[in-house]
């Protein structure tokens, strides 16, 4: 009885919030009025990850510090700052994890390769199997 | 196709289930440090957050004495059981500042009423603004700055009576 007693209040229990009681910041889910900028600010933000919900990018978040990197994000662009100094500034304070675009440190290497290995592989692998054919 | 060659997949397979599996039992650090360590606390000026406390520059916290500054808010759970372990730390002579992120003067009056107030200065960050600049992923964060204002440590994550040792230690190498 107790069991099935518990058992019903964690179904009825209301997850706590752990959300501020801030309402979220002006631009975070508003767009710029200049649609170049907006653009801009679009490209810039589905490619920064969220801290919160990680792997997810501030674009798709819905967690407030995403809506606080947005508001960031458009307002930089508004005053003018080019996409890419808003990304450097970010990697500066948080590390190239931010970014979904790897940057071209040592430790990114293996991913710009990845691409031309696997092709050489697969020109290999289309030639082992023509080559076979042609001789039977 | 060679013998070895057909082994390929399978190894392939095992190799990607021994992955997982490790995840599995040992999750990863899912933690984004600051990358303004040893590096100075960034230019900014918030407002108070408070009545009758001042808010919090760059400028005070290079005051030629080492500090904590921590980053917390009154709507975050674990800031509630970190407060006694600042308390702590106030009592024994450690001067903490502190940037409250997106909070009213009201829910954080309350809080500081119930919780206790360790604090010299609270600053208001209510977009975040701040604590982006810091390189601070979430609440609550501590970072030890030194005298000249240059961050030596974070603190990720809510500080708990194991660390008092460690960051008293820190204050002083500091120094």
């Amino acid at each position: 009885m107790k069991r099935i007693a518990f058992a019903l209040m964690i179904v009825a229990a209301s997850p706590v919030l752990a959300d501020s009681n801030l309402p979220p910041a002006y631009w975070s889910n508003r767009q710029l009025p200049n649609p170049k900028q907006e653009e801009q600010a679009q490209a810039l933000m589905a490619e920064l990850r969220c801290l919160v919900c990680q792997g997810q990018s501030i674009a798709d978040s819905d967690a407030e510090l995403a809506g606080d990197m947005r508001d960031l994000v458009r307002r930089r662009i508004a005053a003018g700052e080019k996409p890419s100094a808003i990304r450097a500034w970010l990697i500066e304070r948080y590390g190239s994890w931010i970014s979904y675009k790897p940057t071209g440190e040592p430790a990114a290497w293996p991913l710009w390769l990845a691409p031309l290995a696997l092709l050489l592989a697969g020109a290999w692998l289309i030639r082992r199997r023509i080559g076979f054919r042609a001789k039977s | 196709m060679s013998r070895g060659l057909r082994l390929i997949p399978i190894v392939l397979l095992v190799w990607l289930v021994i992955g997982l599996a490790w995840r599995l039992v040992k999750p990863a650090d899912t933690a984004i440090p600051s990358q303004m360590v040893e590096r100075p606390v960034p230019r900014f000026q918030l407002p108070a957050a408070i009545d009758g406390k001042p808010g919090l520059a760059s400028a005070d916290l290079a005051t030629g004495q080492p500090r904590l500054l921590n980053i917390f808010a009154s709507w975050c759970v674990p800031c509630v059981g970190e407060a006694p372990v600042l308390r702590e730390l106030q009592r024994r002579g450690v001067a903490i500042d502190a940037i409250a992120v997106r909070d009213t003067p009201e829910a954080l009056t309350a809080f500081l009423a119930r919780y206790g107030d360790p604090y010299e200065r609270i600053g208001a960050d209510r977009q975040s603004a701040v604590q982006i600049a810091l390189g601070s992923a979430g609440v609550p964060e501590t970072f030890v700055v030194d005298g000249k204002g240059v961050i030596r440590r974070q603190y990720i994550g809510p500080l708990n009576a194991s660390n008092i040792a460690g960051v008293l230690r820190e204050l002083e190498q500091v120094r």
